[in-house]
């Protein structure tokens, strides 16, 4: 049955961090402090700045002290960046973050392969984090990678994707976002993995990542809808390839997204074209075609 | 996954409109041979219904001008059906002359775009199919009937449900055995497809329902969820996404073949087709089109290695 869908939808726009991230090419940090200024007219409420990382792992994310210190704080708007430990967090603050998120995962192999240690050290590390952010009243939001499937492991249990996610919201996060990463999640899995999920963490507290590279996200967050999550991310004009599938895509466009709650009357305060003249700056400045087809069929040239 | 357990359907047909739908709107003009191997490819994978060309005067539509050697030319696999478009009887003689075993056609919910598309109003197309549907029924040929612009139109924008409602009737009264909805223009959202879907269902029992998305907007896969959730069976879509949209250049057409199976197959729903198989079609014709293809799924798989 279809149900009833919430009336709010909290768009989380993370092209400027996940989208900039996983693009071939990078953009100098005045291009990306104009995306993330352009993306604050635009209703948005939450915008994924930056990453505290070292850029010697992420160069792409290099200049985060910059483009922290140097976009238009709206009030009303929050401005999260990620911080993997306790030194990322304390840069992130002396930078003038007021939010800050951390990743975790619901997959051994891919946590090893992507921070060099298990699941369990990653949270010891989080800890840190929760501990100096609380002290601080720095709000954290948790991400859950592989949520529906891994590049390694294959197939995720639903329980150890709720296992993570309780674990990550008791010690602290405020939200916790779960990730499609490789984008393999059909409106089956996701059904099944967040039954098990809003199980241990409130769906109020719940949010959806979910990547298009097999074209399912929009279908997948549909369902997610119905099920009473209504914390959404997506990715101006669908910034951000897939790092797993070459050439395929990676996250779900937030015209497309915001395209769709409109047509269900779902408010979400997003003006959808000064959102897709976003999509087009950075897709010029990116030198490359949108991956929104909204945009793509609202073109007329 | 326990389809049943979720109110979802257990079987869904799909109707693999590529070879007509898809190769129509392309830009490039494909030679018969390639016409019929991609046919005869998709005749292996399991699709039940593959709608194969269109008897239109070579005039207005040249891509199908090859359409009597099309029919003649392809393998007819047990069990699987192969439509073709008939504009009106002098096209049904035609099919019927070259082969064809079932036909279908084509009305639609706007008047503007039926003057824009064939030249008439709503009520004079549905008085030429009349005259198929009579013929059809006393040779025993199915036929399937189209109501495009179901959820919006190029040219008038908004299209009301209960027209939509209206047209449905009239050519489900008149002998069609299925009824297919299209969002011509790929405008339609989960919202649209429901209020729509809800007018028709008053009208039209739902087995004999389908949909026909465009994705243009990226919204295909989440109207078709929206569809089977409200219990209809019968999805159309196109191998690698064949056939961009007409009204909106360098925008995508109908929605992919291979995506619309892969979240089929996620939902524990059944379609008897072997995904592979089509992908294999597909990379087929697009490697003749010398296109990319349109499918995610096609798109992801070819660049993991799992193909």
């Amino acid at each position: 049955a279809t149900g009833a869908y919430p009336k709010r939808v909290k768009v989380v726009e993370v092209g400027p961090r996940d989208g900039l991230q996983n693009e071939k090419n990078v953009v100098f940090s005045p291009v990306k402090i104009n995306l993330i200024n352009m993306l604050s007219e635009t209703g948005l409420q939450v915008i994924e700045a930056t990453s505290f990382v070292s850029p010697k792992w992420v160069p792409q994310m290099a200049d985060h002290t910059e483009v922290m210190q140097g976009i238009n704080k709206l009030p009303g708007i929050s401005y999260p960046v990620l911080t993997p430990n306790l030194r990322g967090f304390q840069a992130a603050v002396a930078a003038g973050a007021k939010e800050v998120s951390v990743f975790g995962a619901a997959s051994e192999l891919f946590t090893q392969k992507n921070i060099n240690c298990s699941i369990e050290e990653s949270l010891e590390r989080f800890e840190e984090v929760m501990r100096a952010a609380r002290e601080a009243s720095i709000p954290v939001r948790g991400y859950v990678s592989c949520v529906l499937g891994c590049p390694y492991e294959g197939k995720i249990s639903a329980a150890k994707v709720a296992e993570v996610s309780k674990k990550m919201y008791s010690m602290g996060c405020y939200e916790i976002s779960l990730g499609d990463t490789i984008g393999v999640g059909t409106p089956g899995s996701m059904r099944d993995m967040l039954a098990m999920v809003m199980k241990e963490v409130p769906v109020g507290a719940l949010a959806v990542h979910c990547h298009d590279t097999y074209g399912q996200a929009l279908a997948n967050i549909l369902v997610a809808l119905q099920m009473g999550v209504s914390v959404v991310d997506a990715s101006v004009a669908g910034l951000g390839g897939c790092p797993y599938a070459k050439g395929a895509s990676g996250n779900v466009a937030t015209e497309d997204l915001v395209y769709m709650l409109n047509g269900l009357g779902i408010h979400t305060g997003v003006d959808l074209q000064k959102l897709m003249d976003t999509g087009t700056f950075i897709c010029n400045a990116l030198n490359r075609k949108t991956n929104s087809k909204v945009s793509q069929a609202s073109c007329r040239l | 996954q326990e389809p049943q357990a979720s109110g979802l359907p257990e079987y869904v047909k799909i109707v693999e409109v590529g070879p007509r739908d898809g190769l129509q709107n392309e830009k490039v003009i494909v030679p018969t041979d390639i016409k019929i191997e991609l046919i005869n490819q998709l005749s292996k994978t399991g699709l039940p219904a593959i709608e194969v060309t269109s008897f239109v005067s070579s005039k207005w539509v040249p891509q199908m001008a090859d359409h009597k050697e099309v029919m003649r030319g392809i393998e007819r696999h047990p069990g699987v059906q192969y439509p073709v478009l008939t504009p009106n009887l002098q096209g049904f003689h035609s099919a019927i002359a070259a082969g064809a075993t079932e036909v279908s056609v084509f009305g639609a919910a706007s008047e503007s775009f039926s003057k824009m598309n064939i030249n008439c109003s709503i009520e004079e197309s549905m008085e030429r199919f009349e005259e198929v549907t009579k013929s059809a029924r006393n040779m025993n040929i199915p036929v399937r009937g189209y109501v495009s612009c179901a959820l919006g139109c190029p040219y008038e924008g908004n299209v009301v449900p209960d027209k939509v409602a209206e047209v449905s009737k009239r050519l489900y009264s008149m002998g069609c055995y299925e009824i297919s909805l299209g969002d011509t223009v790929g405008v339609g959202t989960p919202g649209s497809m429901k209020k729509m879907l809800e007018a028709v269902m008053k009208e039209i029992p739902l087995s004999a329902l389908a949909v026909h998305c465009h994705d243009t907007y990226g919204q295909a896969l989440a109207n078709i969820l929206t569809a089977i959730q409200m219990g209809v069976t019968v999805v159309d879509s196109s191998v690698a996404g064949l056939g961009g949209c007409p009204y909106a250049k360098g925008a995508t057409g109908n929605v992919a073949t291979e995506d619309v199976i892969y979240m089929l197959n996620g939902l524990g729903i059944n379609t008897g087709v072997n995904l592979c198989a089509v992908m294999e079609a597909g990379n087929f014709i697009c490697t003749a089109l010398n296109k990319k293809t349109n499918s995610k799924v096609a798109q992801a798989s070819f660049s993991t290695g799992t193909i």
